[in-house]
């Protein structure tokens, strides 16, 4: 999950600007630290040859150097970071090879939910995705906010109820990746975590193909089941019944998730969840 | 009869909780017991818990902040062990506890510890330094801490009785909200903040009126001490950024008690509503504690270069403009929320705009010592580890403002560990080098130098192998607040930040150690003329400890390092002549109305967050009885006559003159 070792465009630009900016930076950092330390040690009380001016309160020239080298290194990284805000903004497109996949993530206490509603399945707590394909992401959330983030494709972005937030990625190479929520959502929140299995762009249909042929239904009534409060260990594959599901949960026509009380009056019912203690 | 309160509110199945809370107990009733067989009582309730005086105020504030962060630092040992164990288990805490652990230790951490320590410092050293006799309200000062101890004793009681608050130390709804968080932890902490958060704002208003209305003669703006600035500047921001916190937590209560729907997920309310309330309030915070500690490091290094301070006018230009742009930045803590990228950009450069007048300070630090004779007093030694420390934190600072940067990094490790560089480097540094700096002029003797030293080396040693490794575990994508992980790649730098923990309690050890032989050596280290490091303000004008009316003569200020002027032109005649004619000072009379009203204040607390509505009604009406009382009052000054006035400023004269003789025979 090394973010200095991208796997995709996206993720590659942010640790670009990432290190730039550290080294931009470091090159007034380092002089300054090391003047710090001479000087203290260059004017200790001790040192008989430094030279005592205790009336060197003030320099107009000192006062304008000091002035313009935080100045002028803001000037030049406040460029990085306008620049950089209007390249690597989330929604913006990240042209890939083959047609965009879009998905749909749904983060529920505490799993993660990826809609594919063109290929009509849905998955929990694995992503899987095509290399070189721009990946769409449409997000939100059943219950309280969550941040989607895999650190090696870039870009984080808060998924919260009611609300869509939009992100757009690629990835370069196939493998496996980690995702994993940013932003504290409860007692399951650790457990956060999904795959991201990156494939060649001809397995993607393959997979697609598999998972569609599952028994398992995502409707509005195993969703409501799914979103109970609880950990998940397994990777649940369905097939999807109704594409518009997203929209359901995002415009709240699926009340948002229960909280612990309604969750253990309900018994968390559903299969291959377990207690988050 | 007791609303939601009974048997099941004492943790019994947690031995963690429930050996701490009676050990503390316990602690607390020893002292109790000690302290009524020995006859203390009197003396603690007319000179300390009543009194007025804000030289008295300002030491309560610290010890407040000081317990506090033993209390915190123990929630952070606890943290730390977890995270070293918990890789692929549970570790010892289980989540339920460990996110209690971390909220508790953000809310005491900046509530009860950064800011009662800066707000007692100023209390303590501000009206000295302007030469005055006291505060501006000394019985609402007395009421500010008081109602700042309610908090904490709040904060602290969630331990034993009830949970505290398990979704940070901000709250964010929708998690903080009763759906969600159906306990009492939230009420707990909401409750807390409101009462001590009224504190706060009296002690910025105080403090505000005090810098602005009460001046000596001739301390004109720019003949103030740098520290008189920046607290200026703090208390400025808290006046106006208090009630945006005390407002936003109103709103949060009333979604939590009546039904509201400010920040629900149903019925139109927004949480992003609440995100943007809580910086706008957050991020003026984080200034209101670090400008302080930038006056304290002003004021230690220029005293201990033996210097003025280098570029005082820029300075001053620089705090005030750090006061303004830092309400203009707050959306740099949710640039992930997806605005779009104008939004972020502008936030991320406005908040890179606040690092050019913190950069100007740095230099201006630094030109300070050049040219200077620098004396390596415990007080220096945090201020140099400072400079060096918080510059690193404000690389990454800037560093997480690059929108693109902060989308990799955002609520990353990297991020804990780029705030405790601040924050511990900034605010702490800063504290403790107040403390060493102003100790012998609030006790009459000076600390222990080389345990002070041996606390220094291992605070900043500890620091550095605390958060370096999170700084790591931040750029390989681990996220702050897990209660347990099954990543290989964190686990090592989880080892090393605990065993750094272990080094930063060693330099907290060393630091109690300092305490406790600097008073039992505390006649060798007596300091008798009050200006024990040679100072240039005026607080070191009077003696150590100072008379309840600090100086026997308002000062006569003629220009910038006050007391420097003095001694350099050889005018302590005009503070110090053969035959003074000494007056009658008044001042304010102690009053109990501050802890009285605390009281029933906490009363009230704890019965709101049980529901517990007939004790509401009690605690609110004592409390504003309390105050109907005050305002009644008859009496609130008492008179020192002349004679007194003179004996006490004779002795310390005596000290002074047979110092510079003692100076001229040599």
């Amino acid at each position: 999950m090394n973010l200095l070792d991208p796997q995709g465009p996206v993720a590659a630009a942010n640790s670009t600007i990432l290190v730039d900016s550290v080294f931009i930076m470091l090159v007034i950092v380092v002089p300054t630290i090391f003047a710090i330390l001479a000087f203290a040690f260059w004017f200790r009380a001790s040192n008989p040859r430094a030279r005592f001016q205790p009336d060197f309160v003030y320099s107009g020239r000192v006062e304008m150097v000091v002035w313009a080298i935080p100045a002028l290194t803001v000037i030049l990284l406040g460029g990085v970071a306008w620049i950089g805000s209007h390249q690597l903004d989330p929604a913006a497109p990240v042209p890939g090879t083959g047609s965009p996949v879009r998905i749909q993530a749904v983060s529920l206490d505490w799993k993660w939910l990826f809609i594919y509603p063109d290929q009509r399945i849905a998955t929990v707590n694995t992503l899987t995705v095509p290399a070189g394909a721009e990946l769409n992401f449409q997000l939100t959330s059943s219950s309280v906010m969550n941040t989607f983030f895999i650190p090696q494709l870039g870009s984080m972005i808060y998924t919260m109820n009611g609300m869509v937030t939009k992100l757009n990625l690629r990835a370069d190479n196939e493998g496996k990746l980690q995702g994993l929520s940013a932003h504290f959502s409860g007692d399951g929140f650790p457990d956060m975590m999904f795959d991201v299995n990156v494939v060649s762009p001809l397995a993607f249909p393959e997979w697609v193909a598999t998972t569609a042929k599952t028994d398992a239904v995502l409707n509005e009534d195993s969703y409501k089941k799914l979103m109970q409060q609880g950990i998940e260990k397994g990777r649940p594959i369905y097939r999807l019944e109704d594409p518009r599901l997203f929209d359901l949960i995002a415009t709240q026509h699926i009340p948002p998730g229960p909280g612990p009380e309604l969750a253990s009056e309900a018994g968390r019912p559903h299969s291959g969840g377990h207690d988050a203690r | 009869m007791l609303g939601k309160l009974d048997w099941s509110a004492i943790p019994f199945d947690q031995p963690i909780p429930l050996i701490a809370g009676a050990v503390v107990l316990i602690a607390i009733l020893a002292v109790l017991i000690w302290v009524v067989v020995k006859g203390h009582l009197p003396y603690l309730w007319h000179e300390w818990i009543t009194s007025v005086d804000h030289k008295r105020i300002g030491v309560m504030y610290i010890l407040l902040a000081s317990v506090m962060l033993l209390r915190g630092g123990s929630d952070a040992i606890m943290m730390r062990i977890q995270q070293a164990v918990a890789y692929q288990s549970q570790g010892y805490l289980p989540p339920e506890h460990y996110n209690q652990i971390f909220s508790a230790h953000g809310t005491i951490m900046i509530f009860f510890v950064a800011m009662p320590f800066v707000i007692g410092l100023m209390n303590l050293v501000v009206p000295l330094q302007l030469g005055v006799r006291d505060v501006a309200f000394p019985t609402l000062n007395s009421v500010g801490f008081w109602l700042t101890a309610t908090g904490a004793l709040l904060v602290n009681l969630s331990l034993v009785i009830g949970e505290f608050a398990r979704t940070g130390w901000l709250a964010f709804p929708p998690l903080s909200g009763l759906s969600y968080s159906p306990g009492v932890g939230v009420d707990y902490y909401a409750w807390s903040l409101q009462i001590s958060g009224v504190g706060t704002l009296v002690a910025g208003i105080n403090l505000v009126t005090t810098v602005l209305k009460l001046r000596t003669k001739g301390m004109n703006y720019l003949r103030m001490p740098m520290f008189c600035w920046t607290t200026l500047a703090s208390n400025l921001l808290i006046v106006a950024a208090f009630p945006i916190l005390t407002a936003t937590l109103a709103m949060l209560l009333l979604d939590r008690y009546l039904g509201f729907h400010f920040f629900t997920n149903e019925a139109g309310g927004n949480v992003m509503m609440f995100m943007n309330l809580i910086w706008a309030w957050g991020h003026p915070e984080v200034y209101i504690l670090v400008l302080p500690a930038f006056g304290i490091f002003s004021e230690v290094v220029s005293t201990f270069s033996g210097k003025a301070l280098f570029g005082y006018r820029s300075m001053v230009l620089a705090t005030m403009a750090i006061c303004v742009v830092s309400f203009m930045v707050w959306l740099h803590h949710f640039f992930t929320m997806g605005a779009g990228p104008d939004v972020n950009a502008i936030f991320g450069i406005a908040s890179m705009i606040i690092a050019i007048p913190t950069g100007v300070k740095i230099y201006n630090w630094l030109f300070t010592m050049y040219g200077g004779r620098i004396r390596f007093a415990t007080p220096m030694l945090w201020s140099v580890g400072f400079m060096v420390t918080f510059i690193i934190g404000g690389l990454t600072g800037v560093l997480l403002a690059v929108p693109p940067a902060d989308f990799m990094l955002h609520n990353s490790m990297f991020l804990v560990a780029h705030f405790h560089n601040v924050i511990i480097g900034g605010v702490l540094f800063g504290a403790f080098a107040g403390f060493e700096y102003w100790f012998p002029k609030a006790f009459g003797f000076r600390l222990d130098e080389r345990w002070g030293k041996a606390g220094f080396w291992f605070t900043f040693l500890g620091f550095f192998i605390t958060f370096i490794p999170l700084y790591i575990a931040g750029m390989l994508g681990m996220t702050r607040r897990m209660q347990h992980y099954d990543v290989a790649a964190w686990r090592p730098w989880m080892i090393v930040a605990a065993a750094g923990m272990a080094v930063l309690t060693i330099g907290v050890i060393c630091q109690i150690v300092q305490l406790v032989v600097s008073i039992r050596n505390r006649e060798a280290l007596r300091d008798r003329t009050g200006d024990p490091w040679d100072g240039r303000s005026l607080e070191w004008a009077t003696s150590s400890p100072p008379p309840v009316f600090n100086f026997a003569f308002n000062p006569d200020v003629r220009g910038e390092d006050a007391y420097w002027h003095m001694k350099a032109h050889a005018q302590q005649q005009s503070l110090e002549r053969d035959r003074p004619e000494y007056q009658d000072i008044e001042m304010p009379r102690n009053s109990p109305t501050g802890f009285v009203c605390a009281f029933f204040a906490t009363i009230m607390g704890f019965a709101l967050i049980w529901h517990i509505w007939w004790m509401v009604i009690l605690g609110g009406l004592g409390a504003w009885a309390t105050f109907v009382v005050f305002a009644w009052r008859d009496h609130d000054e008492y008179v020192i006559p002349a004679e007194e006035v003179a004996a006490i400023d004779r002795v310390n004269l005596e000290e002074r003159r047979s110092l510079i003789s003692m100076a001229g025979a040599a």
